[in-house]
């Protein structure tokens, strides 16, 4: 499954780049991308364990940006 | 400023404040208001640090939430840790101002991102936001796009967007496609024609019938294919995400030797090892990588931006990257150099007959044809005979077709039709390319019409600029004879070209291309294909850049290509190699500029020459002129 979330006070490029990383590290992600342009963040993982993955995703946002927050819809 | 976010006001405000409380600050100090002995005693620290805190206390916040979390190195710890070590050596002003500046430069850029993604979003402000449902009583009822469902009758009202793709089912009228295909003359539709989404409904009324939910529609794809754009990152853009990883780091510890070793070299310490400090300090703001990370893909996102206001998508920077080093276009003939249809060439009358006589009665046998010759000579003319006056229509399959007309009986077919009905053939008739259809009246000769897969109007003038863009080679594709291959690349001015191949020979002949090129001299050299993206999407991954052209509405065409040209004007791809030269031009050109300013300020710096403040322009100052280059990809041309 594939998924979009917007993400509201991402402040900085460096930052977004961060979090693409750590986002892809976490186990079960096959792709994602945290576009600091769009102000987007797309997680692609198994649909089996897609929301724990979104919750760990959450958590990676939060370290490297803590005022940054991320809509779940 | 009204343009402002509720979060970007709040920072203006403090930092305005700050400013304040820090000019008053400055000029007490130098107006001797505040006694002399007090001047970098420790005393002052704490009136200099409510300046500060007010510009910089979330600056700090995320230096130690930074720490927590195990992230060192970001842009807060690296100004909080420089700006303490600023306090630390006495230079409290220097601290104040390092930490103002920083946030006056985080706001600029804050802001001009902001106004470029605001310029980005109007480009692609496609997207319905509201359908007008009918229901089966005949009431209308306004709903979200995203709860059509196929079947559904919508209206749409003048001015109105369209919110799925559907048919029209009532009402005829003009529909502006412009931003979806760059192209200004709107399109005219009627009952039982499809519209697309995101075109804008004219002076009437439409009934349609929806065809997709949203979700599947052209919009929705454009709108998720642009937004994934990113994703897929150029060479260039992966080259400055890694640079950064190590040059932030890298230039933290040349701050740290920069502090200890001189001092204990020099074997004063205690000395000197303030002003060192101060000097890496300046260090630790220049180490700041975000000028970098963030000049390269907004210079992209404003490329792929600028691309798609032409009518064109490209669906990822690395793409867009690759047509800027474009040496050979490979294209496919029919549909793509050429209409795709039969067209009338030329029309030759036999001695003491009138062309548009030819046409005409040979229009009059033709008239209720299905086939493709016969269709286009009924095109072709204006003046229609009677169909009164046309009786005993006969068709000879594969030969030709006779009926009578008036009185007299008129023959079109070609020439074993003409040989089988003893009608003679002059010797000295047209040659021109494409297929001859013989006409006759009564059993003689009077004209030949030629018939022909014509090239596009603006295809020849198009190849002109794609080579003037220094494309070095255009090679043609097709599964026709040579003879109808060779007539459209003279008429356009290709000298290389493949004629009879199958749909599996395309794909060797792209392949071998590509493997000439990888011997080339020049590595960087790529191959596009352009096709119409429904019989070549074999081809269309093959090559390095996939063109799929006239896709409006085509969901195997947007998928199998990597740039989609919606309209089918060969005039936008020299368009997009300019904007990708451009793109890469201007992305270069941040790069070297940061790159250079931020060398330039960590010499002067270790030399202390460069003090803090031009830290800062190196660091947000940088940052702030790098956007505004990447901006003028959006400038209107």
């Amino acid at each position: 499954m594939k998924k979009k979330y917007k993400l509201i006070d991402l402040d900085c490029a460096n930052c977004a780049a961060k979090m693409e990383d750590a986002i892809k590290k976490i186990d079960g992600v096959t792709d994602a991308s945290v576009s600091f342009l769009t102000q987007k963040m797309m997680i692609e993982a198994d649909d089996a364990i897609f929301d724990q993955v979104v919750q760990e995703a959450v958590k990676c946002i939060a370290k490297v940006e803590p005022d940054c927050q991320v809509v779940l819809k | 400023m009204s343009s402002l976010t509720k979060k970007q006001r709040k920072d203006l405000i403090r930092i305005i404040i700050a400013l304040v409380m820090f000019a008053v600050l400055m000029i007490c100090e130098h107006a001797h208001v505040i006694p002399e002995h007090l001047h970098g005693s420790v005393a002052m620290i704490p009136v200099y640090l409510i300046p500060y805190f007010i510009v910089g206390y979330d600056v700090v916040r995320k230096c130690f939430l930074g720490i927590a979390h195990g992230q060192m190195f970001d842009e807060s710890f690296l100004m909080t840790l420089a700006t303490v070590g600023a306090f630390g050596c006495g230079e409290f002003e220097e601290a104040v101002a390092v930490m103002l500046f920083y946030q006056v430069g985080e706001f600029f850029q804050s802001y001009a991102v902001g106004k470029s993604r605001g310029a980005i979003s109007e480009l692609m402000s496609i997207a319905p936001d509201y359908a007008n449902r009918e229901a089966e009583d005949g009431s209308i009822e306004v709903i979200d796009p995203d709860d059509i469902e196929v079947g559904d009758i919508l209206i749409i009202k003048p001015g109105e967007k369209i919110p799925t793709d559907g048919t029209v089912i009532e009402g005829e009228g003009l529909i502006n496609t412009s931003a979806l295909t760059g192209e200004s003359l709107p399109r005219p539709v009627g009952t039982g024609e499809q519209v697309i989404s995101g075109c804008i409904n004219g002076e009437n009324l439409l009934r349609v019938r929806a065809e997709k939910a949203y979700d599947d529609s052209t919009v929705a794809q454009i709108l998720e294919m642009v937004e994934s754009a990113a994703s897929r990152k150029s060479k260039t853009e992966n080259f400055i995400t890694r640079f950064a990883r190590w040059y932030t780091p890298t230039v933290v510890i040349g701050a740290l030797i920069l502090a200890f070793l001189p001092p204990i070299i020099s074997g004063n310490f205690a000395a000197e090892f303030s002003e060192w400090v101060l000097r890496a300090c300046t260090f630790l703001v220049i180490s700041c990588p975000c000028a970098l990370v963030i000049s390269v893909p907004l210079a992209f996102f404003g490329g792929i931006g600028a691309a798609s206001r032409e009518g064109v998508l490209v669906k990822g920077s690395n793409y867009l990257e690759m047509m800027a080093d474009l040496d050979t276009i490979v294209s496919d003939k029919t549909g793509t150099l050429t209409e795709g249809k039969f067209k009338v060439a030329k029309i030759e009358a036999a001695p003491g007959y009138r062309e548009e006589d030819v046409l005409r009665v040979a229009a009059a046998v033709e008239s209720g044809s299905t086939h493709p010759i016969g269709m286009a000579i009924v095109e072709a003319c204006d003046s229609q005979i009677p169909q009164n006056l046309i009786t005993d229509v006969e068709n000879h399959a594969g030969r030709g077709i006779s009926a009578r007309v008036g009185n007299g009986v008129v023959c079109v077919g070609n020439q074993s039709f003409f040989v089988e009905n003893g009608i003679s053939l002059p010797d000295d008739r047209t040659e021109a390319d494409g297929t001859h259809c013989f006409v006759s009246a009564d059993g003689k000769y009077i004209g030949t019409i030629v018939v022909a897969d014509m090239p596009k109007a603006k295809a020849k003038q198009a190849i002109i600029d794609i080579l003037a863009e220094k494309v070095r080679r255009i090679v043609m594709l097709t599964g026709d004879s040579a003879s109808a291959a060779k007539a459209v690349a003279d008429e356009l001015g290709i000298t290389d070209f493949r004629a009879e191949l199958l749909p599996q020979d395309k794909v060797r002949v792209v392949e071998e291309l590509l493997d000439e090129l990888s011997k080339s001299s020049n590595s960087k050299a790529r191959l596009a294909f352009i096709g119409d993206g429904i019989n070549d999407a074999p081809v269309l991954s093959r090559a390095d850049v996939g063109i799929a052209m006239g896709s409006l509405g085509s969901d195997a065409a947007i998928e199998a290509s990597d740039i989609v040209i919606m309209d089918d004007d060969l005039a936008r791809i020299p368009a997009v190699i300019r904007i990708a030269r451009k793109t890469i031009g201007i992305s270069k050109a941040n790069i070297a500029f940061a790159l250079l300013v931020k060398f330039a300020c960590l010499v002067l710096g270790a030399l202390g020459i460069a003090n803090m403040w031009a830290a800062v322009f190196a660091d947000v100052g940088v940052a702030v002129i790098c956007i505004l280059n990447s901006m003028r990809m959006l400038a209107k041309r």
